[in-house]
């Protein structure tokens, strides 16, 4: 890989980290309502996975999405408006936290009934292979989806109709506050997979590169076999789940643990020991994103709230009667 | 003016938007290969092959759940549900996605999505196969629910709705398939959302739709020997509703009776009697009634069956009710 891109990866993920960062303060200063879910800890799974994709493959995922709608191209000052509400926002308001997306983009969402984007997932694809094009539909979904009907649904559809999915299950060790053991017959996901005789594999999610690596594989397979393949990827959330969680369920030195792999310093030595960039340069994207998170911000807060009239709007797409 | 069956008038619909536009496509159980469980898609699978008529898994929520995804990248899925009763497995996203992806991302995406489902009692299916529950599904902004009760309609709604760009339900009866109409020659559409007088009168005003259309039309016809004209508006749609037929007639004649398969409790007639006391209390003369299922599940015995079910009899009971 260029180390262009290595770098762009890395401002990605410190742009999440920050823009995540001041979003919690103002969730906490009462500016964002709702619920928030944020990616801290996670953000080399997007970020590797959204690098080895091209633009013609498509990105779905679920409500953790505000780190996914940036690897898409997504400018914080959307982002950030969307989490205020406001009219600048890409869902104008309408969706928040939990429902950005961009068709531009090719980033779909943003869904957030736990596993019910997995079907339209198989969907999308779907629609791909219908229009006879070898588009990949990358589906991303956490631990906890893997135990509810629509996982098997689309998984069994997939394989059966031979769907470009690449399935991304983001183990992140808990569904909510229930850990993986407490909610899923098999603690090793993947096994799910092998129901459904589907390629798979498993990777480690606090190293970028090697998320990186994984996807390219499997994005590749996807597209030359025509088939789908299922990619586990073993990380963490430094954060609660949402906002709201009181962090009963697990202690203090298992979060301090996985802290100490965090993702964007791993990656930081990384960009040093290979002499991809300087600490200089690392210094001067960090300094870029404080600017931009800045701007997001202002921006943000500057931006208009919908007009009242949005209330009707886009309801459906044809006019009815009410 | 051709007559033909409510099965072929629905099967003609689909066949004339498959050869219209390449993007539309059917799926469900049994499509293919079997030629549908009621026989609509009978010889598609030779004519269109599996890529356009495709069987699936018995799996509702990959069934509409897929077809809502291949809707929002540009296809136009026909997603089959064998009964409407299976639609209670896909209720997810038949009424929390389909009708919200437009809204929700600012119109970001749309859902040209029809699911065509089989409604209804009166088969012997006993109480889990045989329900009516149309007026839960039209209680969601974003879906539209169609119901056509004429052959007409059936072939003239589904042409618009599989062109509609919004997700639409389109309920068919169970019963209904070999009830025989006039359709006009050559392609023709009915939009949706718009209600239609069926019957001219002008002594009451009975409202209904798809089965309750047939069972009120018979109804009318005992009632004229009596002396009794009663006009029949059929509502075709659900939602988007339109009550502007409903009003104009209930303005003439100043009685009504609603009449619906479904349970009466939370129903449709819940919903037109509420929007006639709302918007035409001044023309009331006599309390609007309810022609409507008993509230109890479906049971299998015949005799049983039909006396849960509205008949005939009921509703001429009722139309000399409120013209008492």
């Amino acid at each position: 890989m260029k180390k262009e891109q290595q770098l762009d990866m890395y401002h990605q993920m410190v742009l999440i980290r920050r823009v995540e960062e001041r979003g919690a303060e103002l969730y906490q200063a009462g500016k964002i309502g709702g619920f928030m879910h944020l990616y801290i800890g996670q953000e080399a799974v997007s970020t590797g996975l959204i690098a080895a994709r091209e633009p013609r493959d498509r990105v779905i995922t679920a409500y953790r999405d505000h780190g996914v709608a940036i690897n898409c191209g997504l400018s914080a000052d959307e982002v950030m408006a969307e989490l205020l509400g406001k009219a600048t926002g890409m869902s104008k308001g309408k969706g928040g936290s939990m429902h950005m997306a961009s068709v531009e983009k090719n980033m779909w969402g943003g869904h957030a009934i736990v596993g019910g984007h997995l079907p339209i997932a198989a969907g999308l694809a779907l629609g791909d292979q219908y229009a006879k094009n070898d588009n990949v539909t990358i589906c991303m979904f956490g631990d906890g989806a893997t135990n509810i009907g629509y996982f098997h649904e689309a998984l069994n559809l997939a394989k059966t109709w031979g769907l470009r999915v690449l399935w991304v299950c983001e183990n992140n060790q808990y569904g909510m506050g229930t850990s993986v053991e407490r909610a899923s017959a098999v603690s090793d996901i993947r096994q799910k997979a092998e129901g459904y005789a589907m390629k798979n594999a498993e990777v480690n999610g606090m190293d970028v590169m090697a998320v990186y690596e994984a996807a390219k594989e499997a994005i590749q397979y996807v597209r030359k076999e025509g088939q789908p393949y299922f990619l586990e990827v073993d990380t963490y959330r430094f954060r609660g789940h949402s906002m709201g969680d009181p962090e009963r369920y697990r202690k203090a030195e298992e979060v301090k643990q996985w802290q100490e792999n965090d993702p964007i310093g791993i990656f930081n030595k990384y960009l040093l020991d290979t002499k991809a960039s300087t600490r200089k340069g690392l210094d001067e994207i960090e300094a870029r994103v404080e600017e931009e998170v800045n701007k997001a911000v202002e921006f943000a807060e500057a931006s208009p709230e919908p007009a009242l009239e949005e209330l009707f709007t886009n309801v459906y797409v044809e006019e009815v009667n009410r | 003016m051709a007559k033909i069956t409510m099965r072929e008038a629905i099967s003609q619909a689909l066949m004339e938007e498959m050869d219209r536009d390449p993007a539309v496509f059917i799926m469900g159980e049994e499509v293919g290969v079997w030629g549908g469980t009621y026989a609509v898609t009978k010889g598609f699978y030779d004519k269109y092959g599996a890529d356009r008529v495709k069987d699936t898994p018995i799996a509702e929520n990959a069934i509409v759940g897929a077809a809502i995804g291949a809707a929002m990248v540009g296809q136009r899925p026909i997603a089959e549900l064998m009964t409407i009763n299976f639609a209670f497995s896909a209720m997810d996203y038949i009424v929390n996605q389909a009708p919200k992806l437009h809204y929700m991302f600012g119109g970001q995406f749309t859902v040209p999505l029809v699911i065509r489902a089989v409604g209804g009692g009166g088969r012997q299916l006993g109480a889990t196969h045989s329900q009516t529950p149309d007026a839960i599904f039209a209680h969601f902004p974003g879906l539209k629910v169609v119901s056509p009760g004429t052959p007409e309609d059936a072939k003239g709604l589904l042409k618009s709705a599989i062109r509609s760009n919004d997700p639409i339900l389109f309920i068919e009866h169970a019963t209904m398939y070999q009830v025989r109409g006039e359709v006009p020659e050559g392609e023709y559409l009915i939009p949706i959302g718009k209600s239609k007088v069926q019957r001219a009168g002008k002594d009451l005003t009975i409202v209904t739709y798809c089965k309750g259309l047939e069972l009120s039309m018979k109804a009318a016809d005992e009632l004229s020997k009596e002396g009794i004209e009663a006009e029949i508006v059929d509502l075709r749609t659900l939602r988007p509703l339109d009550m502007e037929p409903v009003l104009e007639s209930f303005k003439k004649t100043n009685r009504a009776i609603v009449v619906e398969e479904g349970w009466k409790s939370y129903g449709v007639g819940s919903e037109i009697v509420s929007r006639m006391y709302e918007e035409a209390f001044d023309y009331i003369d006599a309390p609007i009634l309810r022609v409507a299922q008993k509230e109890v599940p479906l049971p299998y015995n015949r005799a049983l069956e039909q006396a849960a079910l509205p008949q005939v009899p009921d509703i001429i009971a009722a139309a000399k009710e409120v013209l008492r």
